[in-house]
């Protein structure tokens, strides 16, 4: 396949980890964070990891949008798609994240609720339109590479005059994210967690450009190299890693040059600002709450606002006591540190989020790494 | 003088569609039955109108019995239909015993208010699929549901065939050593149906791999000394990753797959690419997993290379002495992963 097969070559792969080998200084180790999904999921999918020196090490951040959506919010959904006369859209993924007493969207929607499973916003305009007697609620989540597509959506549903569609938002912020990882006590204070660089988000780059990490490589000294989301693009990420650590430097550089640029995607960063403004907080699984992390709908399009239009109750609710989905999704444990892994917890029947996409550390670790825990080397 | 005719008027088969009537065992079900089922299968059996099948058998051997329903949305689909479907899917499931198919019995569930025009298209293509697999459909069932209340139509087969002798094929006889053959590219089907419910277009249309199999397995009982044949499988719902990771656990073996010998369409790849499916987990219709004594492997890959339903045959990997029965994958990258079961559904209402 044309423009992707050249990313994922063997042998090419093989001489970059044969190059990564030769930098390395056996006398230390490297711990990269990857902070997307994307970039977890590419790492498990191609076996990344069996190609890296033991000493350096890549650990799972808290980019996989599914993962880091907190069960207060994903039961509003619940509730909202438990009212009469609704049809709530979402992608397919949070149909499973479970709730509080394992309660889902897809459970809600075997009790009768209309949850429909959707690839796109588009999807759900489409629903909308065929269902003019339903109110239509898109279950929106994701980082800055699936608001641009919501915006446009409750640009175009105003256009159309759809009364019957609205957006339950629920999208965050990549940058707010890293500085709470950074400003983390594991990190700064206790030293439990050594990062000494970042692969920076592939697709989120492309929207908001490489400019707003050149604040974590100068405040904290931290190295990011962005990257595509290709098994070529996270080997040559580690290998400029390396090297900036070696030369003692930390700068921003851009491995996926082919599609990102400093400032990034300008009619899509207008887009967004035409439609969102900041929330004051909003509470992530793992981090907490987080000060000016995620998006709301602005009250020019309100009539499009969930939120707004039928006022769910706000919920909080405490993730359940054995799952170390927090602690995964801020570097502090991995997968197989969790004692429900692979006991309580497995894709089938799963826990916490990380287990549900396939973004998530722990799903991408028990689909496709987990030989590795059960067969030490 | 003749007797009266039994229905004056013709079944309306280009205009006319299902009513509650032509499953109420009146006149109206038995004129559907005649001049659509029978009249499309036609063979004694059938043509004797009774509530079985009674065959003169002549059998000796063990009888092999399988039964598989089949709801796959769009009903039409390239490379097929979900009357071809019916045939395919429960042939393969008696030939996958290293069985000879011989006769089939179909259930409709129909749907109030479907075009009889449609029916009849799904009738002619089960009968002419029947045909081309030397099997008889020789009795059957219709019952009719309100509207809103099935798809069109769901169609139940169930196959009857005849082992042949000394071979004994099954998920758990699978041992370390034993090489993985697979005849052809893997998730034409699945895809296929996808492109088509996405309206995805491509320049080459895939088409469904739905096809009968017991030719491709009768080419490799012919070269196999039986005991050498040791797993038949087509990997159906759930794909490759699906139907190994059940031999692995049945078999109580692991294995060891490499990602570039596993044939895979191009067409296919990149859907799969962009739909955010793995082909490992994709359904086929017309693909069989063979797992063989590894002094016999060129021989049976050979034997499947030679038939046209086996042209893109490939070993893809050996089974292993592993007590964790991992179904392991050397990926073109040069890492290795674990194939697991998937989880939930991939791609619901696939065959």
């Amino acid at each position: 396949m044309k423009y992707v097969d050249e990313f994922r070559d063997g042998t090419l792969a093989r001489r970059l980890a044969a190059a990564i080998a030769r930098e390395v200084d056996p006398a230390r180790e490297y711990r990269f964070m990857e902070f997307c999904g994307g970039h977890t999921h590419a790492i498990a999918r191609y076996g990344v990891e069996d190609l890296l020196p033991a000493n350096v090490r890549l650990i799972h951040g808290p980019g996989c949008p599914v993962c880091v959506l907190p069960t207060g919010r994903l039961e509003m959904a619940i509730a909202l798609a438990e009212r009469p006369g609704v049809m709530l859209a979402s992608y397919g993924d949070m149909l499973r994240v479970p709730g509080s007493g394992g309660d889902s969207l897809l459970k809600a929607r075997a009790r009768g609720a209309d949850v429909r499973m959707v690839y796109s916003i588009d999807d759900a305009l489409a629903l909308a339109r065929r269902h003019p007697d339903r109110q239509v609620i898109f279950f929106a989540i994701g980082f800055e590479t699936t608001t641009p597509p919501t915006a446009v959506a409750i640009r175009q549903a105003a256009a159309e005059g759809l009364g019957n569609f609205s957006v339950f938002c629920n999208h965050v912020l990549t940058p707010s994210a890293i500085a709470s990882i950074l400003e983390s006590p594991e990190v700064r204070d206790l030293g439990s967690v050594k990062l000494d660089g970042f692969v920076g988000p592939a697709h989120v780059s492309t929207v908001i450009g490489s400019r707003p990490y050149e604040y974590f490589a100068a405040e904290y000294a931290k190295p990011v190299v962005i990257a595509g989301f290709e098994p070529l693009d996270v080997l040559q990420a580690v290998r400029m890693l390396v090297r900036q650590v070696n030369a003692g430097q930390s700068c921003v550089e851009n491995e996926f040059a082919r599609a990102v640029s400093r400032d990034g995607n300008r009619k899509a960063q207008k887009l967004v600002a035409e439609v969102f403004e900041l929330r004051k907080h909003f509470d992530w699984r793992g981090l907490g709450r987080v000060p000016y992390s995620a998006l709301r709908i602005k009250s020019a399009w309100a009539d499009f606002d969930a939120e707004r239009r039928f006022a769910p109750e706000p919920r909080t609710v405490p993730d359940h006591k054995a799952c170390e989905c927090a602690a995964i999704l801020r570097g502090v444990k991995r997968p197989q540190d969790c004692r429900l892994f692979g006991s309580a917890c497995t894709p089938e029947t799963p826990m916490g989020s990380c287990m549900v996409s396939s973004e998530g550390a722990c799903a991408a670790h028990w689909s496709y790494g987990r030989f590795r825990s059960a067969r030490p080397a | 003088m003749s007797p009266p005719r039994d229905f004056p008027r013709k079944l309306d088969l280009r205009h006319g569609c299902i009513e509650m009537q032509h499953g109420g065992g009146g006149r109206a079900m038995a004129q559907l039955v005649e001049e659509l089922f029978v009249a499309a299968f036609a063979n004694p059996a059938l043509s004797a109108l009774n509530d079985q099948a009674v065959l003169d058998a002549g059998l000796s051997g063990r009888l092999v019995i399988a039964t598989d329903s089949h709801v796959v949305s769009p009903l039409f689909f390239p490379g097929g239909d979900i009357g071809s479907l019916a045939v395919h899917g429960t042939v393969n499931d008696v030939a996958m015993a290293a069985a000879e198919p011989r006769w089939l019995a179909a259930s409709f569930i129909l749907e109030e208010g479907f075009a009889l025009a449609e029916l009849a298209r799904i009738v002619d293509s089960m009968a002419q699929a029947a045909r081309a697999a030397g099997v008889a459909i020789v009795t059957g069932d219709t019952k009719v549901v309100e509207a809103g209340k099935g798809d069109g139509v769901f169609i139940t087969t169930t196959g009857v065939g005849v082992a042949r002798a000394g071979f004994e094929t099954g998920g758990t006889r699978a041992r370390p050593g034993d090489v993985v053959l697979v005849s052809g590219a893997i998730g034409d089907h699945g895809i296929a149906i996808m492109a088509c419910r996405e309206g995805l277009d491509f320049d080459v249309p895939i088409e469904s791999d739905s096809a009968a199999l017991h030719g491709l397995v009768g080419a490799l009982c012919a070269v196999l000394p039986p005991p050498a044949l040791r797993v038949l499988r087509d990997p159906t719902r759930g794909g490759l990753g699906a139907t190994l990771n059940e031999i692995a656990r049945a078999s109580g073996v692991g294995m060891q797959l490499a990602e570039t010998a596993i044939p895979v369409h191009e067409p296919v790849r990149a859907a799969c690419e962009f739909l955010g499916l793995d082909p490992l987990y994709v359904a086929n219709e017309g693909k069989l997993i063979a797992i063989v004594d590894p002094d016999h492997a060129e021989a049976a890959l050979a034997a499947l290379r030679a038939h046209p339903l086996g042209r893109e045959a490939a070993r893809i990997g050996v089974c292993t002495d592993d007590g964790q029965r991992f179904v392991e994958l050397e990926t073109g990258f040069g890492g290795r992963r674990v194939i697991d079961w998937i989880a939930g559904e991939q791609l619901p209402r696939i065959c």
